[in-house]
């Protein structure tokens, strides 16, 4: 199912929470909506989902006007950022429950039929006469998500589902959620504030700030051009080196590096920690290391430059390096923004 | 090793001295047996004072039995309406932002803070002969006041924020996840509330209806007010019991008294029961991730 949002707007009180939104989300996709707290992703699923209406702009399900579909109807498979199981209803009756209310009468054999498959899909054979409470966090997850396919959504919707689980879990089910999203092909919107897992699981990544749309792409396309200083640094780590912009290229100490299309004048260079390195002779910015800090995968490098900028890079784990030396840090590739 | 230290004399912690401990023990002791403990033993041996059969008599005395009955009739009309009227607010103050909500949760308080004697004057002054409404409803030859429905109102009054409070602060931690996950699997409002909503605040919601009925039947402030006491007719067995006490007839009201007694023995067992159940706090959320929001 194509899901088409045009002009969306809602506020809360006096919050513009979304300011205008328009995404197109193509059948079969698998979307992340990216935003620190406060952007506004949430607002615009749940207005996917109906669970809120919004104030202006349309929301399309196929050809079919979805806007002022509430949510009982509106045939969305939602799943929360806290799995809201029924903590008195075991897994099998948390997945029944809504081909129970439907209005689609099916008997208890067709029902007890297609909780066995679901349980088999998400990998929890066996639980069904559990509580919510009897099972693990990653669990409870796979059953709410068990529990939105029972109803054979039209789309999926997930917010932030991982937040609530730990590291090792997380990476886990985002593998098989991405699994059973190839092989169910249902069209899937996700929220989530960690960049990590949009770019893990996502064929598109809609970048959201301030309740609007900053930037969308393939996670490919939004990590190699990011196209504002506000998606380099929210989609990893990334150093600021202040620059000079003279005729299509900027200045940085003693390098430089393209920046076509930025005005000149003052710029910044954002250069990720792997983009940087160490050199004992130039050229390069001069700069004093101020720590070192060790890691499994190689040598995370702090240090300074002359001008008081902190910058951060890593190095093989083999290199011999200390806090107090000088030298200078060279530059693999970076990006220019102007200020 | 461990036995030294079992043996070793601990020194005392602030405020935690034997001497201190005790007489504070001693004290808590003392007022519980005097106060509370003292008082109940007195009504069981007071009622049976002067025999089997004079207690026996009070019981089955047609004022006493009437005094019961509409005791219960009281209760059997204002529990279940305060039941539905504590669901229906506390529903729509911890499910809905409307203008007014906290407003609304602060005059849901107020028959807790003000004194039953108030509300009884109070009704009084709106169906009473010279009130708003007498007129008006001695005309149509309505009796609210010294009658049935005067004392139930005042029952009502009284005892209307019992369920909602046990239940606002529940439904509150709780949130609204459940409901909007049962509306987005599909159900109607209604089953939203009966398959979901209702299970999981069934303990809070009995908790607050056994309080609820616990203090309809002991309620005396505000229905000896608006009942007239009269008796045979309009007396509840709190009333019931004074009425007794002023005419001199100790061991009836003793025996009266029993009843009510007996009625809060039960309160409390159960009471004790639910909370095991979870009821009266808010319940720890099972799930321990769910408290990172």
């Amino acid at each position: 199912m194509k899901i088409r949002l045009e002009n969306v707007v809602k506020t809360f009180e006096t919050f513009r929470a979304v300011k205008d939104v328009s995404l197109d989300i193509e059948s079969g996709e698998l979307v992340a909506l990216l935003g620190p707290s406060g952007s506004g992703k949430t607002t615009i699923l749940r207005m996917v989902a109906g669970l809120e209406y919004s104030d202006g702009g349309t929301i399309h399900f196929g050809d079919q006007d979805a806007t002022d579909i509430p949510v009982r109807d509106r045939g969305v498979g939602f799943v929360f950022q806290h799995y809201a199981l029924f903590p008195h209803m075991t897994v099998a009756d948390n997945i029944a429950f809504g081909m129970k209310v439907s209005k689609v009468k099916r008997d208890k054999a067709a029902i007890d039929a297609r909780v066995a498959d679901l349980l088999r899909l998400v990998r929890l054979e066996g639980l069904g006469d559990r509580f919510p409470a009897q099972i693990s966090g990653g669990q409870r997850q796979r059953v709410a998500l068990a529990r939105a396919l029972a109803v054979d959504p039209k789309v999926l919707l997930l917010d932030e589902p991982f937040g609530a689980l730990d590291a090792n879990v997380r990476r886990d089910l985002r593998r098989w959620l991405r699994e059973i999203h190839s092989e169910l092909g249902i069209t899937t919107l996700f929220v989530t504030h960690d960049q990590e897992e949009a770019l893990d699981l996502a064929d598109r990544v809609v970048i959201l700030k301030d309740g609007q749309i900053v930037q969308q792409g393939t996670p490919e396309k939004v990590c190699r051009d990011p196209q504002s200083a506000f998606v380099m640094r929210f989609l990893g780590d990334a150093n600021v080196i202040a620059a000079d912009v003279r005729d299509g290229r900027a200045y940085a100490g003693d390098v430089s590096v393209e920046a076509s299309g930025v005005a000149d004048g003052r710029a910044e260079l954002y250069a990720r920690p792997a983009d940087l390195d160490w050199a004992q002779a130039g050229p390069g910015i001069a700069a004093k290391i101020t720590r070192v800090l060790d890691r499994p995968d190689g040598r995370r490098v702090l240090a300074e430059t002359q001008a008081g900028e902190a910058l951060e890079f890593d190095v093989e784990p083999e290199r011999i390096l200390n806090a107090g030396e000088t030298g200078f840090v060279t530059l693999r590739r970076a990006k220019v923004f102007a200020i | 090793m461990s036995a030294s230290v079992s043996t070793r004399r601990k020194p005392p912690r602030v405020g935690d001295t034997p001497v201190f401990r005790r007489t504070l023990i001693g004290i808590v002791l003392f007022l519980v047996a005097f106060v509370i403990v003292a008082p109940l033993i007195i009504i069981g041996v007071e009622a049976f004072a002067k025999g089997w059969a004079v207690y026996r008599d009070t019981i089955i005395h047609p004022d006493t039995q009437h005094a019961i009955m509409l005791t219960v009739l009281a209760a059997l009309i204002a529990v279940p309406v305060n039941t539905v009227f504590g669901i229906s607010a506390a529903w729509a103050i911890t499910k809905f932002d409307f203008w007014g909500k906290r407003f609304l949760l602060v005059v849901i308080e107020i028959p807790f803070s003000v004194s039953p004697i108030v509300a009884g004057v109070a009704y009084l002054f709106v169906y009473g002969l010279q009130g708003l409404f007498g007129p008006l409803l001695d005309a149509w030859d309505i009796k609210i006041l010294f009658a049935i429905p005067g004392i139930i109102i005042a029952s009502m009054f009284v005892t209307a924020p019992f369920v909602a409070r046990e239940l606002i602060p529940l439904m509150q931690a709780q949130g609204r996840d459940l409901e909007e996950a049962a509306t987005s699997l599909g159900a109607s409002g209604w089953r939203t509330f009966f398959a979901v909503t209702l299970p999981n605040v069934k303990w809070a919601l009995l908790y607050g209806v056994i309080l609820c009925n616990a203090r309809v039947m002991g309620e005396f402030g505000a229905v000896s007010v608006v009942s007239g006491n009269i008796r045979g007719q309009t007396n509840t067995l709190p009333l019931h019991i004074e009425l007794l006490y002023h005419d001199y007839q100790a061991a009836g009201a003793f025996a009266s008294a029993s009843i009510l007694a007996l009625i809060a023995v039960f309160t409390i067992i159960a009471k004790v029961a639910l909370e095991r159940q979870g009821a009266g706090r808010v319940r720890k959320q099972a799930n321990p991730a769910e408290k990172t929001s």
